[in-house]
């Protein structure tokens, strides 16, 4: 993001944003789009508006990530999470210029929130191969039977991060639900949608597997009922949702029985564990 | 008489005195419905009326609920924690001393085979009493923090298939955690969850801390809408499960809920064949097939079709239907006339869907609700019967030829509550076994429960675990 004009008089280069969804930057199939402002009322942007296609676009690329994604070796999903922590820390200084300008905050409180979310992205990226010793467990059944449970990853959530601070919940959701191998539809905040296009660049140039992550502008209370009736959706993290949206999303969600959550804690194993499901496995035991 | 066999072995009733009426159980006393209601329960291997049994409107539920919640506060939630675990272990040792007493009503009540009620159902009803009071004094390693914390009044509607074990299953896990208790038995199956009441009066349990109301949907629908219930718990169909989700929405009530299945049982060629069979007869023929997580589509290798099925053939013509009560039953009755109906017309729908159908030569018994053990090869995953929970003993049988077509197949269906792996090759079991979306795999084996061992599904075969470390969660919040 620049300013339309740099003081040298320069015409500076404008950059279209546009939807993230399956590894690829595409317009909303719709040909949508909406303006948004900077803090003190000044035009900055137009990106997409994204429709109920885009959104089911981006379910079908996420869920067929999944079967890579969730089998890879933790050790891979944690380098590549680090890996995006790496690049986000080279293009720090362009989030902090359009956190300023979204959320209205310091230079100096916008850079804090940016280490705080590459740090966290680098708390998330060392749980992958270690929330399974956390959760799981071999259980001590009355039989000959060796019995373990391990947790796993859901599936394909659906993200509606809270809108401030905009990168950190955004990195906090993301990072959560990804580490241990689900995929993601964001759905970005519609006020402050920039840091999650410029992350969605980060997460392009990070190794990620095409269509891990997949990110929609646009209008949140239009595409929360489409992703809570999408059959195809497994979970929601509905930290961002209204309470009205809320009990809407729970209602469509309970249609396929949706796990939604909602998460306060930043920095959680819980909130990890909070989009996995606990598989246990029965063998016997004998010669 | 064949000289090989089986003369009739009868479990004496004696043991057992059945009540003519049955009042609701509130605040640590039996009493009348404030609706002035009761409807019969009957024994559905015979059909004859058994008692007749209380209907809790929600007036009644009110005041279950209320009863309940005034334990949890003036006597449950101050109790310490290692004096309640003393309560479940009195429960889990009076449960061990009248086991044959609960498992002979059981049978009665439910249908099912003495053998099943006496040497699985009421053993694991003690053992997870037994074991839950155990982690009463110790739920701060529970994984949820430091101090984690009950809900408060949970609200319990258990199923007709387990009566006493889904009771189990929901009560000991909310009393170790601290939390008190409305129970809803099923409509069909009540009496051991009455008789249950009077062990928490000889255990002295306090007033309040376990209330059961008895009825159908209707009390059921009254305590999930009662706004004084912090959590439900509930196992059923996967439709009554969305209709509790759907109900609960926007409101603070936690739910964990146990729904359907439609479990994939695979096996494969390289499975010891022999066992395989008996494994195939477990899954679906365990409880006359009223199992959510019964192996109900079986998915077999081509190669091995043809053997299996002959197999099976044999083995199934050697099991016994007939009087639930005789030691030697290996498949009751069906427990309802509404359920019987349900695998009938699944079946009827089976063959009308082009499958083929087969049973053994089976003598049913005139009065009461019998279906015999069934099969339909040819199934097709668009047959309804591929798809559908039958909740009967009832078998599809459909087949593979590579692991992955196994698992594309395994998985497809809106249910991932269980499934069955069958091959004697280590890797090949670990492999599959972590593609299937399915909560509880069991390989080289079928149908094992343990309250050690969490329990529930993926997808809609529910929200939440039961049993182990996992299924606390269920009943506490986090606290730090």
């Amino acid at each position: 993001m620049k300013m339309a004009i740099s003081p040298s008089g320069r015409i500076d280069v404008l950059k279209t944003y546009k939807l993230f969804i399956g590894g690829a930057f595409p317009r909303s199939e719709s040909g949508r789009v909406y303006a948004i402002k900077d803090f003190k009322g000044n035009h900055l942007a137009n990106p997409s508006l994204a429709s109920r296609k885009d959104l089911r676009d981006a379910v079908v690329a996420a869920r067929s990530a999944f079967s890579g994604w969730s089998s890879a070796t933790a050790y891979n999903r944690g380098q590549i999470l680090y890996r995006m922590a790496e690049i986000l820390e080279g293009r720090s200084e362009q989030l902090v210029t359009e956190i300023v300008a979204l959320e209205g905050v310091t230079p100096r409180a916008a850079a804090l929130q940016v280490q705080q979310s590459i740090d966290l992205l680098v708390w998330y990226a060392g749980w992958s191969d270690k929330i399974s010793a956390l959760a799981g467990s071999t259980n001590s059944v009355s039989g000959p039977y060796y019995n373990f449970s391990t947790p796993e990853p859901i599936g394909v959530v659906a993200i509606f991060a809270p809108a401030k601070p905009s990168l950190l919940n955004l990195i906090a959701a993301i990072a959560s639900v990804i580490t241990s191998g689900n995929t993601a539809v964001v759905i970005a905040s519609e006020k402050f949608p920039l840091p999650a296009i410029t992350f969605s660049e980060i997460m392009a140039t990070s190794d990620l597997p095409a269509g891990v992550v997949n990110v929609l502008t646009g209008s949140g209370s239009e595409l929360a009922p489409w992703a809570a009736s999408h059959m195809d959706i497994d979970a929601i993290d509905a930290s961002g949702l209204t309470p009205k949206q809320l009990q809407e999303t729970q209602v469509a969600g309970a249609q396929n029985l949706k796990r939604i959550r909602v998460n306060t804690d930043l920095e959680s194993p819980a909130r990890i564990l909070s989009f996995m499901e606990i598989k246990t496995v029965w063998h016997p035991i004998g010669i | 008489m064949n000289p090989f066999e089986y003369a009739p072995a009868l479990e004496s009733t004696s043991i057992v005195t059945i009540a003519d009426r049955y009042k609701l159980f509130i605040n640590g006393k039996f009493v009348a419905p404030r609706s002035g209601k009761y409807f019969p329960t009957i024994n559905p291997a015979t059909g004859k009326k058994l008692s007749e049994i209380a209907e809790a409107n929600s007036a009644d539920v009110d005041l279950a609920v209320k009863a309940a919640r005034e334990a949890y506060v003036k006597v449950w939630s101050k109790l310490s924690a290692a004096e309640r675990g003393k309560y479940l272990f009195r429960i889990a040792r009076i449960l061990q001393e009248r086991a044959r007493e609960f498992a002979v009503l059981e049978t009665l009540d439910n249908g099912k085979p003495i053998r099943e009620s006496r040497d699985t159902d009421i053993p694991l009803v003690a053992a997870h009493f037994f074991y839950h009071a155990g982690w009463a004094d110790k739920l701060k390693y529970a994984g949820l923090g430091d101090q984690p914390k009950p809900h408060g009044v949970v609200g319990q509607i258990i199923p007709w298939n387990f009566p006493m074990l889904m009771l189990a299953w929901k009560v000991a896990p909310a009393l170790a955690t601290g939390n008190t208790v409305v129970l809803k038995p099923a409509e069909t199956t009540s009496l051991t969850a009455l008789l249950f009441a009077e062990v928490c009066q000889q255990a002295g349990l306090p007033n309040g801390v376990v209330n059961i109301v008895t009825g159908a949907g209707a009390t059921g629908a009254a305590l999930v809408n009662h706004p004084g219930i912090d959590k439900i718990a509930f196992t059923g169909s996967t439709d009554v499960g969305k209709l509790i989700a759907t109900s609960i929405a926007g409101t603070k009530k936690n739910a964990t809920l146990e729904l359907g299945g439609k479990a994939a049982n695979i096996i494969y060629d390289d499975a010891a064949i022999d066992e395989a069979v008996e494994g195939i007869v477990n899954g679906i023929f365990f409880n006359q097939g009223h199992v959510c997580c019964a192996g109900s589509r079986l998915l077999v290798q081509e190669n091995v079709q043809d053997e299996v099925l002959a197999k099976l053939k044999v083995r199934m013509s050697h099991i016994r239907l007939g009087n639930p009560l005789d030691k030697n039953t290996d498949i009751g009755a069906i427990n309802s006339a509404a359920q019987l109906a349900k695998i009938k017309e699944l079946s009827a729908a089976g063959e009308a869907e082009g499958a083929e159908r087969w049973s053994p030569p089976c003598d049913l018994p005139a009065a009461g609700f019998w279906f015999a053990p069934t099969i339909f090869t040819g199934v097709s995953q668009t047959h309804r019967i591929a798809r559908e929970e039958i909740f009967g003993p009832v078998l599809s049988v459909l087949t593979f030829r590579t692991p992955q077509e196994a698992i594309e197949k395994a998985n497809n269906t809106p249910y991932g509550l269980s499934a069955g792996i069958w091959s004697e090759k280590g890797s090949k079991i670990l492999w599959t076994a972590s593609k299937l979306r399915a909560g509880v795999i069991w390989a080289n084996t079928f149908n094992k429960f343990d309250p050690a061992s969490p329990f529930g599904g993926y997808k809609e075969s529910g929200w939440g675990r039961e049993g182990g470390r996992h299924g606390l969660a269920a009943y506490l919040k986090a606290g730090k």
